[in-house]
């Protein structure tokens, strides 16, 4: 970002994701949080506000039979992605690299 | 942000799939042709759905003592604009309505609006917004990953809000929905802007010459961008 003062978009997201963590130890450390999902905490206002007469019409075809089966699978999607991201941002890598070294090859040669 | 199966009432789950599904079926249909005209721009595309699968599935705790997610749409929307987004949420939202009972088949629809086309078109016209005003590119990109975040949370208790009215009105209704939303949302959607600056800066790095051809950035920004980086 600001190079002339060496400040580079890394350090920028590095101090953001430490502020986020800082935030989190803060208010965990202060008093008792169930840190439960917000959309659970919406299902929540819904029985308030219906004075919890609204029941849900349709459940859920599939529920995974555990806490660690469903941590399995979100941890699955988030592994799918990263793998995706990491092969196209290296095969670039890669492809970039090969450039310059055949450039520099052509010139000495 | 993700509205809990069986959580919307008739007729709201029929309205929002209504809304939703003409634009969906409007992005399979540019997304293919993006692919055939311009095979070069496949790999991003990929990248940039990986990023929602990636971003998505990251519950964070905010300071609000609960959970919530980023959504990784604002990406997609960058390089390839809201209606190819939606197409990349859709995929989310149905892995975890299916295999994680996070979100649902019923309220798809109402998802697929917020997370895929409201979230999305907020980011898009931010980015542009920010891009004519002549800010710095990560900032344009930050500013409208952020607010694209922050938008689909936004809508999504709009959403519950107009489904579930309380005995004062629609609008108290939002405002204890967008409570528990909105608020979680905030430094959730600031770290989620952080990431997609970065990944962004990755790929302007790598791959400058198909952001040029998509029209994502200008040529003299790529210049300015790459004589800082050397």
């Amino acid at each position: 970002m600001k190079r002339g003062f060496g400040i580079k978009l890394e350090h920028i997201a590095l101090a953001v994701i430490g502020l986020f963590i800082a935030t989190f130890l803060a208010v965990s450390s202060s008093g008792n949080h169930e840190w439960s999902g917000a959309d659970s905490q919406a299902e929540n206002v819904i029985s308030q506000i219906t004075g919890g007469t609204y029941v849900p019409w349709f459940s859920s075809i599939y529920q995974p039979p555990s806490g660690e089966i469903e941590s399995l699978l979100f941890a699955l999607q988030a592994a799918i992605g990263s793998l995706i991201i990491g092969y196209f941002l290296g095969y670039y890598r890669a492809v970039e690299n090969a450039k310059k070294d055949n450039s520099a090859r052509k010139r000495e040669g | 942000m993700h509205i809990m199966e069986g959580f919307l009432p008739h007729p709201w789950w029929e309205i929002w799939f209504g809304l939703s599904l003409p634009v969906v079926a409007y992005g399979v249909y540019r997304m293919n042709k993006m692919i055939k005209d311009s095979r070069e721009t496949l790999p991003l595309l990929a990248v940039a759905g990986a990023f929602v699968f990636v971003l998505s599935s990251l519950k964070l705790p905010s300071v609000t003592g609960s959970c919530s997610h980023p959504t990784g749409t604002g990406m997609g929307a960058i390089l390839f604009g809201p209606w190819i987004t939606s197409v990349l949420a859709v995929i989310v939202l149905v892995y975890q309505a299916v295999f994680l009972a996070h979100g649902g088949l019923t309220t798809l629809g109402a998802n697929t609006f917020s997370m895929g086309i409201a979230g999305p078109t907020v980011g898009y016209l931010v980015y542009k917004a920010a891009t004519k005003a002549r800010l710095h590119l990560y900032l344009s990109v930050f500013l409208a990953a952020t607010l694209a975040d922050w938008a689909t949370y936004l809508v999504t208790s709009i959403q519950l809000a107009l489904a579930f009215p309380s005995a004062t009105g629609t609008i108290t209704s939002f405002e204890a929905f967008a409570a528990v939303f909105a608020i979680t949302q905030i430094p959730l959607a600031i770290v989620e802007g952080v990431v997609t600056a970065l990944m962004f800066k990755y790929i302007v790095a790598l791959r400058s010459d198909v952001l040029l051809r998509m029209n994502v950035v200008t040529q003299s920004t790529i210049k300015r961008l790459k004589e800082a980086m050397s």
